[in-house]
């Protein structure tokens, strides 16, 4: 059950995560230079691949009570972040994530921008935001890929479900060619906060010295609770919304420099 | 020291992000929680009750400011 959830976790995150990638990647490489921005893309990757490499084998050396309250207090932070901001959108008080709009806003950008060469790389404006674009979106992702890894003793798994998203959705893309706007972004942002919460908590208060009354039975009853409190949350904000939806979001920051 | 500001900078918005609120809330939950269990008091309960609240509060918090 617990290495199921792991790896479900993990994948989720990773493919909302990979698919906001994407898009930048798309629009790098179609508006400038395809080899600049792959190059970026295998930075980037490297970049997280090495975070992942030098913070895995660190975690597993705290004390594990010491590393579930670390680990269960990250996720969740991170967890009710997602879970509010996945709330906020289903209930029309935010706007949705529109990679649309995020695509053709970068295209129209990256296509007024100067042409660089640097360090062999024909195209640096698309090299550089093709990295910046993997690199900030798959932070998160790294960190829970660390932090669950770590937390279950399987980062390899961990890490596998990571680069099964990022595979999946990468090839999805190529076949498409085009930004992945049909993607059901908020519902899937949605399950990796109630999943992150849970696990939050679960770990959290072991780490904090506390004993749940089923031990490890009690995840999937945590896991019910969180997604009932969420949906709860979820219709009272449909229903007190009198308000026009907001207007799609369409804005990344990313600065190329 | 304009690198070290942008460096702690990026690592506070990475993970406290745009509520503060729910970083302090979590932290303190924890806290207490780990006070409970240390003086043997069944304390399992609060982070879901804590779930609740941290939760609610910043939901509320964010649609207002949004109006």
């Amino acid at each position: 059950m617990g290495t199921t959830l792991l790896i479900l976790s993990v994948f989720l995150a990773c493919a909302v995560e990979a698919v906001e990638a994407l898009t930048i990647v798309l629009a790098a490489g179609t508006s400038r230079d395809w080899r600049s921005a792959l190059t970026g893309v295998g930075a980037g990757l490297l970049v997280l691949a090495a975070i992942v490499a030098a913070l895995g084998p660190a975690l597993t050396v705290i004390p594990i009570g010491a590393l579930r309250l670390l680990v269960g207090g990250l996720l969740l932070i991170f967890g009710l972040q997602w879970l509010s901001k996945a709330i906020l959108r289903a209930a029309g008080r935010k706007a949705l994530h529109d990679e649309a709009q995020i695509y053709a806003r970068h295209t129209a950008a990256a296509r007024a921008a100067d042409r660089d060469s640097r360090f062999a790389v024909p195209d640096w404006y698309a090299f550089t935001l093709s990295f910046k674009g993997v690199l900030l979106e798959g932070l998160e992702v790294a960190f829970i890929v660390v932090t669950f890894g770590a937390s279950q003793g399987s980062i390899g798994l961990a890490v596998l479900g990571a680069a099964a998203a990022i595979v999946l959705v990468a090839g999805v893309g190529v076949a498409v060619r085009g930004p992945l706007a049909r993607v059901p972004e908020n519902t899937m942002k949605f399950a990796v906060g109630i999943l992150l919460t849970t696990f939050g908590m679960f770990w959290g208060a072991e780490g904090a010295g506390a004993h749940w009354p089923s031990a490890d039975a009690s995840i999937p009853v945590l896991l019910a609770f969180t997604a009932l409190v969420s949906l709860t949350a979820m219709a009272i904000l449909r229903r007190t919304n009198s308000g026009p939806n907001p207007p799609a979001e369409h804005t990344v920051a990313i600065e190329v420099s | 020291m304009r690198f070290l500001r942008s460096f702690l900078r990026f690592w506070y918005n990475f993970i406290v992000g745009d509520d503060w609120t729910v970083a302090a809330g979590v932290i303190l939950t924890l806290a207490a929680t780990a006070v409970l269990a240390h003086a043997h008091v069944p304390a399992w309960w609060l982070l879901p009750v804590a779930v609740v609240v941290i939760l609610a509060q910043s939901l509320i918090r964010t649609a207002r400011t949004s109006r």
